[in-house]
């Protein structure tokens, strides 16, 4: 049992669980689940400037959102701490042979330290994937209306138009990154 | 599972936060976190494999998530369910005018998503897994989110 929780866990017992989330947070709160309106929340809490975008009562639509990815972050230092998470990662061996072919070596973590560490940070390639990457996130995110728990799981599972359109973006743009901007970055 | 104690804060009056829901809102938070970790939807190598189509598992959470999420909302409708505290349960419609901002700012995200290996809610569990230059990204998101705010008058919605 141990050593179950302290190895990866399989999608058939995490996914099944990450979906419980929705009907738990509406029974327990009336929410919906999302992530990315935390950056919106966020935003209206510190630096609200003059969008029209911004100006609501945070605390009143807000506040638990911003609970809940503190509450995210808590979890990431549980799972490395005291659940043996963190790596390496368990990924097919046609995955790291394309990743080892476009000069990745590092595999021992949750991310390659060529792109994410400190000092890769003044380099191009890691301040294209640390920079530019969280800008086109969370720009991404919120313009599209929602990121992958509110609109692939939450959206999808309530049948919303909208939202399998969105997942085919993500999708269009994911596969862009993969093939055409990493063999330039990388 | 109301709590019997009254809040003391000023706060009361208004629609805040009671000390029992911040506790739900923290602790279910952690519990997603440590099941981002644990399941390796925190590893960019993970995204990587997903957008290359080599391994099922990422597929297989996301596709096994809304299958759950969506029996269960069903049975939660059919049921005609209330939260805890008896008040009714509606999931508003995400706003749709033309589905440019679906596309677009979906392949925007989706552009982002592959070069930093995470969305926002891996974002917030890597830097606590101890991936710290990540929080640099965090930063970099929530200016994209302010960018969005300033410019959404003028954008194709």
């Amino acid at each position: 049992m141990g050593d179950l929780l302290l190895s990866s866990w399989p999608w058939y017992i995490a996914g099944p669980l990450i979906g419980l989330f929705v009907p738990l947070l509406l029974l327990l709160t009336g929410k919906a689940f999302g992530v990315s309106s935390s950056l919106k929340h966020a935003c209206a809490a510190t630096v609200p400037g003059r969008a029209e975008y911004f100006r609501y009562d945070w605390k009143a639509s807000g506040l638990w959102n911003l609970l809940f990815v503190i509450g995210i972050l808590l979890g990431g230092v549980v799972a490395v701490q005291l659940l043996g998470g963190g790596g390496p990662t368990g990924i097919s061996s046609a995955t790291k042979a394309d990743l080892q072919a476009l000069g990745l070596t590092e595999f021992s973590g949750l991310v390659p330290p060529e792109l994410f560490s400190w000092s890769s940070l003044t380099t191009g390639p890691g301040f294209v994937a640390i920079v530019l990457g969280g800008f086109l996130v969370g720009f991404g995110a919120r313009y599209a209306g929602g990121c992958t728990s509110g609109h692939a799981i939450t959206g999808l599972a309530t049948l919303q138009w909208p939202s399998l359109l969105a997942v085919v973006g993500f999708f269009i743009g994911g596969l862009l990154t993969t093939y055409g901007l990493l063999p330039l970055l990388l | 599972m109301a709590s019997p104690r009254t809040s003391t804060h000023s706060s009361e009056t208004r629609p805040g936060l009671r000390l029992a829901d911040a506790l739900i809102y923290l602790g279910m938070g952690t519990i997603f976190g440590i099941l981002l970790v644990k399941s390796e939807v925190v590893s960019w190598f993970r995204i990587q494999e997903m957008f290359r189509f080599q391994a099922f598992h990422m597929n297989g959470i996301i596709g096994s998530a809304v299958v759950v999420a969506g029996a269960s909302i069903a049975l939660l409708r059919r049921i005609q369910a209330t939260t805890i505290r008896g008040e009714p349960i509606s999931i508003s419609d995400k706003p749709f005018e033309r589905g440019v901002n679906q596309i677009v700012g979906g392949i925007a995200f989706g552009l982002g998503w592959g070069l930093l290996g995470a969305c926002p809610g891996p974002i917030y569990a890597l830097i606590g897994a101890g991936v710290t230059p990540v929080a640099v990204a965090l930063l970099s998101a929530m200016l994209g989110a302010w960018t969005y705010g300033h410019l959404k008058p003028y954008l194709p919605h």
